[in-house]
């Protein structure tokens, strides 16, 4: 179901906080992404959303609909998480059984990505606009792990992007990115969270390369890592 | 070492061929052990594999130690539990170490033995008064809020006064303070403990310090928490602009780290910054540095602590590590309080039979091969006996950091195997999940399936759906074994 029409339908919120980045897993099937976004002098809310197995959409913008009228939105702090009940969504049956994901996904273009493991060993995979390369990792069966499904709470599905041309065409990431990538494992100059790395048409050719686990666990010497 | 494709695709050619299986135990079913399961399922396909516990409950500290409102931190168990669904695995709760088993009867039941139970004890002060009451250490209080069974009845008194003091700055120490100050509305929605939500209604902590004995430059803590910590509503932070002062060692030691560098900007950050008039600030944190507690002091009640004596310090340099060290100066101040958390380091407990390195809390080994003595001689090592986790590491670290952990032990294993320096031990015939069985049945322990677990999963997220919680968690023992054996 195209994200405008849950829009137009009211199945998402409008929202008129200040700027957060966020996402709330509801019971493992349903994360979605706000972004707050002006443009041409209207605030609107560009948004992602990921369903069942975390299919990628090009983000939409969100114009202001109508409040969901059995759902609650609730900022529990600005900048943290997101809380939502979203039992219409829920009760509209998101499943992709139905299609309708999948039929999305095939009509948009795809972009080539080269994933190179800690081998040296590559797999040139196509990626559907709008989906992270983690989801499309995982698609693909390429070991990048996943540990919070794409929560910006981990650092595991860290990615290098091994030519700096492309990495300049990544938006910055945001500070709860950098956060993560602070912890991330082998963190080089170029890299990013595979999750928050979204196809687009400039990536066609990307290649990522998976870190490499480094030795760093002699006790003797050994930095300690935070908790 | 990385086995070229060929090399793996040859390796379990000769595996499979052999079609005897290999039957490994993993003790402890936190992040180590499940990662470490995981892997050595898909690195092996004849192995057979169990996870011994001695909760009813897996997943470690990621059930028992991550904050209550970090719900994001804890999706990594759906990708453990998936793990229940391989039919060479198993989960055994309710087994103990030590008490339901002896590790010398792992290691007679089965080829290969890891061990992954992390450290449940704490690192201590050593210094008077360490024993008052009103002293706790973190692990007991994020033990106590997180609902896990050890640590229901040690309720700390947070009606009686108004300080806190919490000794350390890494992210542990933050979680407690945010936990203390949070208002307790926020976290109605959230897995915590319901006695733990009650005792913090009635709270009356107003003031929390976070003591630290280095400075900013040193501070322990990530991005994320302290960022977390900042937005907290109604409560202003404190953070002396004298303290950030920076020496060229401070200076080289930021060069060298990203994390240290973005933690002491937003440090900086927080000192400069005016506290909003807007809005009421009822609850204070306050970041101090260069302290170092010499000693905790009783009032009236010569059994409860009152205050907290504390050393300057100043840094000085190891050596010509660059790294710093605190030296105490020899002044000294105090702090009112009525409550102190301790949240300088957990410390694993060592097991009859197996190797422990007193000083540095873990097991001997040489990347994850448990050595029976501090040698490094290849002679000297355990055969079959492994170690992974913080038992193998130190108590430090992010759960990913189990992923290389275990990445690097199951290499050991592989290479062990491969290299025959397992023969003959390996060559046995030996009954593996079966003689488990046998020796539980034997004892008449009744242990915890993950199917059985997943009895007290359900029940906990349908109580939780009643107060709109993620779950509701069972917190005593009696209840999770009376669900779990259903």
């Amino acid at each position: 179901m195209m994200l405008r029409r849950m829009i137009r339908k009211g199945h998402i919120f409008s929202f008129s906080r200040s700027w957060h980045s966020l996402s709330k897993n509801i019971q493992g099937s349903l994360n979605l992404y706000l972004e707050p976004l002006e443009t041409s002098g209207r605030r609107g809310y560009v948004s992602k959303a990921y369903f069942g197995n975390n299919k990628g959409w090009t983000p939409y913008l969100l114009t202001q609909g109508p409040a969901l009228k059995s759902g609650k939105a609730e900022l529990q702090s600005s900048g943290q998480r997101f809380s939502m009940l979203l039992e219409v969504l829920k009760r509209r049956n998101f499943s992709t059984t139905g299609g309708g994901v999948s039929d999305e996904t095939y009509e948009k273009e795809k972009i080539t990505v080269t994933f190179v493991d800690k081998d040296g060993e590559e797999k040139q995979i196509k990626v559907p606009v709008g989906m992270s390369m983690l989801e499309a990792a995982h698609e693909n069966d390429i070991e990048l792990e996943g540990a919070c499904e794409g929560s910006l709470a981990c650092s595991t599905c860290h990615v290098i992007v091994m030519d700096v041309d492309y990495y300049n065409k990544l938006e910055d990431p945001a500070d709860e990115e950098n956060d993560m990538l602070d912890l991330a494992f082998g963190l080089t100059e170029t890299s990013r969270l595979g999750c928050q790395v979204i196809a687009k048409p400039e990536l066609d050719g990307i290649r990522l390369a998976l870190p490499v686990a480094t030795r760093n666990f002699a006790v003797d010497g050994f930095v300690p890592k935070p908790h | 070492m990385a086995l070229s494709s060929l090399q793996k695709w040859f390796f379990r050619g000769i595996c499979s061929a052999s079609s005897k299986p290999l039957h490994v135990c993993v003790v402890g079913g936190g992040p180590a052990g499940f990662y470490t399961a995981e892997k050595m399922l898909k690195a092996h396909k004849e192995v057979q594999l169990d996870i011994i516990d001695r909760l009813p409950t897996p997943f470690g500290l990621v059930r028992s130690g991550v904050a209550p409102d970090h719900p994001e931190t804890k999706i990594v168990v759906n990708q453990f539990s998936r793990l229940a669904e391989n039919e060479r695995f198993s989960f055994f709760g309710n087994v103990s170490l030590g008490t339901s088993v002896s590790l010398s009867e792992l290691c007679d039941i089965y080829h290969v033995v890891v061990l992954a139970y992390g450290a449940e004890s704490d690192r201590i002060l050593g210094i008077p008064g360490e024993d008052l009451n009103g002293i706790h250490s973190a692990r007991e209080f994020v033990w106590w809020y997180n609902g896990h069974p050890d640590c229901k009845c040690v309720a700390p008194e947070l009606k009686t006064t108004d300080t806190a003091v919490v000794l350390g700055q890494g992210n542990v120490a933050l979680d407690i303070a945010r936990i203390l100050l949070q208002d307790p509305a926020e976290l109605e929605r959230t897995d915590i403990a319901e006695h733990a939500l009650a005792s913090l209604r009635e709270s009356s902590i107003r003031k929390v310090y976070l003591v630290g004995r280095r400075g900013p430059v040193q501070a322990a803590c990530t991005a994320k928490e302290l960022r977390e910590i900042l937005s907290l509503k109604h409560v202003q932070v404190h953070i002396q602009e004298a303290d950030l002062v920076k020496s060229p060692l401070d200076e080289e030691e930021l060069k060298r780290s990203r994390i240290q560098r973005r933690v002491y900007d937003l440090l900086s950050k927080i000192a400069s910054s005016q506290p909003s008039d807007h809005v009421s600030c009822e609850r204070d944190l306050h970041f101090v540095f260069f302290r170092r507690p010499a000693s905790f002091l009783p009032c009236n009640d010569a059994n409860k602590v009152c205050r907290v004596r504390l050393e300057k310090t100043f840094l000085k340099e190891n050596g010509a590590t660059g790294r710093q060290s605190a030296v105490g100066s020899g002044e000294f101040e105090e702090l009112e309080c009525g409550l102190v958390f301790k949240s300088i380091g957990y410390k694993s407990l060592p097991v009859d039979g197996l190797p422990f390195n007193d000083q540095k809390g873990i097991v001997p080994n040489d990347r994850g091969r448990v050595l029976s003595n501090a040698g490094k001689e290849p002679s000297n090592f355990v055969p079959g006996l492994y170690v992974v986790g913080w038992l193998k590491r130190g108590p430090t670290g992010i759960i990913a950091t189990n992923l290389y952990c275990a990445e690097e032990t199951v290499g050991s294993i592989t290479e062990d195997l491969q290299q025959g320096a397992l023969h003959p031990h390996i060559s046995l015939d030996k009954p593996g999940r079966d003689g488990l069985l046998h020796i539980l049945q034997d004892k008449n322990i009744r242990f915890v399936s993950f199917k059985d677990w997943e009895k007290i999963n359900t029940k906990e997220i349908n109580d939780g759906k009643l107060k709109s919680k993620p779950r509701e968690k069972i917190t005593s023992w009696e209840e999770l074994q009376e669900i779990a054996t259903q």
